[in-house]
C-alpha cells in the first residue's frame, strides 16, 4: 500500500548505533550517520569495509542486528511504506527481469510504487537515459552498461528524496556517466539527497559535500571533505587500490 | 483498488515471463505425464486397481510438479535479485506474496488438467462423472499446497542447496492438505456421496484459508535479510 501520510517534507534518514552481523562477522559495528535533505555523501572505503551493507540498511532492505534506522524520527521496520516511498536505491544487482522490456521493467515497477501518470513519468525515464531507441528490447539482450542505466531509471522514477546509489558508475560510458553526474549535482540543490559509493574517489569527491569513511565495518570519519585526515584519506586509498588489484 | 493493482501487476508479470521463456509449464507437464507413464507400466492396473491407485498416484504427480513450480517461480525473481527489488517498493509484502501464489496457482492448475487428461488415457478411465467433484477437491486442495508451497519457495530460495531445502521444508507442513486431497479423491472418484468424503474437504478448504492468511501476514520476513 502506498504510504497513508506522505512523510515530512524534511524527513531524515537515520542509522542510530546500527550494527550488522552475518553469522559471526560484524559487517557493520556501531554505525551512526544521518542523512538530511541536501546532502551530498560519498561512502569511501575498501572492499569489505561495509559500504553495501550501510546502502541496504539505509534502503530498509536489511534489518539491523542492533540499533535503529529512523526515518523522520520513527523507527523505519513496523511501517517501512513511507521510508520506501522517499528511497531510490541503486545496487549491484539491476533488480530487472531479463524477459522483459525497458518499458515493461519500468512499468512494472512503477506500478508497484503506485506512480500516477506512469507513462510519462517512464517516458521522461527513458529519455533522461537516453533509452528511447531501446524500450522493446527484452532487458537480457542488454549489454550490462546499458542494464545499468535501466536500472538508474528505475531508481529515478518515483523521484525519490533519497538516492542511494551503490557503485553507480560502474559500467557506464562517458555520455552517461556526464548524466549522472550532472544529476548527482543537481539533487542536493532540489532539496533531496544523494549517498554513493564508489572506488573512484576524485570522481566522488568532485560530486560530494561530505565523505563517510569506512573501514572494517566501522565509521572512521563522517564529514566534509575538506577535513578528511590526510592520513586516513591515504591509508584507505591505499586500501581501495589494492582492492582493485 | 490499489491492492488488487499491485497482485494483478505480479501475477500479470509472472505469466509474461512464462509465455516468454516457457520453462515452468513444460517441465512441469512432461514431469507429471512421465511419473503417470511410469506408473502405467509399473502396476500394469485393471479398472479396480486403477481406482484405487489412481488417487495417491495423482497427488503424488501434483506435489512433485508443484516443487518445481515453486522452485521456478523464485528463480526467476533470484536473477538480478528482483525479489529485492520488489521489496523496495512501498507496497504490503503480503500482496507480493498473493501475486506470486496465484500465478503458480495457475501454473499447476494447467499442469494438473494436462496430468488427469494422460491418466485418464493411460488408465483407461473417465473422470467426467465425478468432474465437479473432483475439480473442487483438486482446486481446495491445491490453493492450501500453493499457499504452503509460495512461501517455502521464497525461503529456500536464500539457501545454497535450495533444490534440496525446498520439499525437506515444505512437504511436511503439506502432508495435511496433500492427505485431504488423496483421501477426498478417493471418495469422489469411487462415486461415494460427498456427506463420507466432505470432512476432507472442510479440511483442505480450512488449511488453505489458515496458510493463504498466515504466510500473507508472516511475508514481510521472509523477503527480509
Amino acid at each position: 500500500m502506498p504510504p497513508d501520510t506522505p512523510p515530512p517534507a524534511r524527513a531524515a534518514l537515520e542509522l542510530r548505533k546500527v550494527s550488522k552481523y552475518f553469522g559471526d562477522l560484524a559487517a557493520l559495528a556501531g554505525a551512526q550517520l544521518r542523512v538530511e535533505p541536501g546532502d551530498a555523501i560519498l561512502l569511501y572505503g575498501p572492499n569489505g569495509a561495509g559500504k553495501t551493507t550501510l546502502l541496504r540498511l539505509l534502503a530498509t532492505l536489511a534489518r539491523p542486528s542492533e540499533g535503529e534506522v529512523l526515518f523522520g524520527g520513527k523507527d523505519v521496520h513496523p511501517h517501512a511504506a513511507s521510508a520506501k516511498a522517499a528511497i531510490g536505491f541503486v545496487s549491484h544487482a539491476t533488480f530487472l527481469y531479463g524477459d522483459l522490456t525497458v518499458r515493461e521493467n519500468l512499468k512494472f515497477f512503477g506500478t508497484l510504487f503506485a506512480l500516477p501518470r506512469l507513462e510519462k513519468k517512464i517516458d521522461a525515464a527513458l529519455e533522461l537515459f537516453r533509452l528511447g531507441d531501446r524500450a522493446s528490447t527484452p532487458v537480457r539482450k542488454l549489454s550490462r552498461g546499458l542494464q545499468q542505466r535501466v536500472s538508474l531509471a528505475r531508481a529515478f522514477l518515483h523521484e525519490p528524496q533519497f538516492l542511494l546509489l551503490d557503485e553507480p558508475f560502474t559500467g557506464l560510458d562517458a555520455a552517461t556517466v556526464d548524466t549522472l553526474e550532472s544529476l548527482l549535482r543537481q539533487l542536493p540543490a532540489q532539496g533531496k539527497a544523494v549517498v554513493f559509493s564508489t572506488h573512484d574517489f576524485e570522481r566522488g569527491a568532485a560530486l560530494a559535500r561530505r565523505i563517510v569513511a569506512l573501514e572494517a565495518g566501522t565509521i572512521r570519519y563522517d564529514g566534509p571533505l575538506a577535513l578528511v585526515p590526510r592520513k586516513l584519506l591515504r591509508l584507505t586509498a591505499e586500501k581501495a587500490e589494492n582492492s582493485r588489484q | 483498488m490499489h491492492s488488487l493493482k499491485i497482485i494483478s501487476a505480479i501475477f500479470v508479470k509472472d505469466l509474461r515471463l512464462e509465455w516468454r521463456n516457457r520453462e515452468t509449464l513444460a517441465a512441469m507437464c512432461v514431469f507429471g505425464i512421465l511419473v503417470v507413464f511410469l506408473f502405467n507400466f509399473a502396476f500394469e492396473p485393471g479398472r479396480e486397481e486403477s481406482l484405487r491407485l489412481l488417487p495417491g498416484l495423482l497427488w503424488i504427480s501434483f506435489a512433485f510438479a508443484g516443487v518445481l513450480c515453486f522452485n521456478r517461480s523464485f528463480a526467476v525473481e533470484r536473477e538480478n535479485a528482483c525479489l529485492e527489488g520488489m521489496a523496495l517498493a512501498p507496497t504490503d509484502p503480503g500482496l507480493i506474496y498473493l501475486g506470486k501464489m496465484l500465478a503458480n496457482l495457475l501454473f499447476l492448475g494447467i499442469t494438473e488438467c494436462v496430468i488427469v487428461f494422460a491418466a485418464g488415457l493411460w488408465y483407461n478411465f473417465s473422470f467426467v462423472p465425478s468432474l465437479r467433484w473432483f475439480a473442487l477437491i483438486t482446486f481446495l486442495s491445491t490453493a492450501g499446497y500453493v499457499a504452503v508451497g509460495t512461501t517455502f519457495g521464497a525461503i529456500a530460495a536464500n539457501t545454497h542447496m535450495r533444490e534440496v531445502m525446498l520439499p525437506v521444508l515444505q512437504f511436511p507442513v503439506a502432508v495435511p492438505v496433500l492427505i485431504a486431497g488423496i483421501e477426498a479423491s478417493k471418495g469422489a472418484l469411487k462415486g461415494d456421496p460427498p456427506s463420507s468424503y466432505m470432512g476432507w474437504i472442510k479440511l483442505a478448504a480450512g488449511f488453505a484459508v489458515i496458510f493463504t492468511v498466515l504466510s500473507y501476514l508472516l511475508f514481510e520476513y521472509v523477503l527480509e535479510e
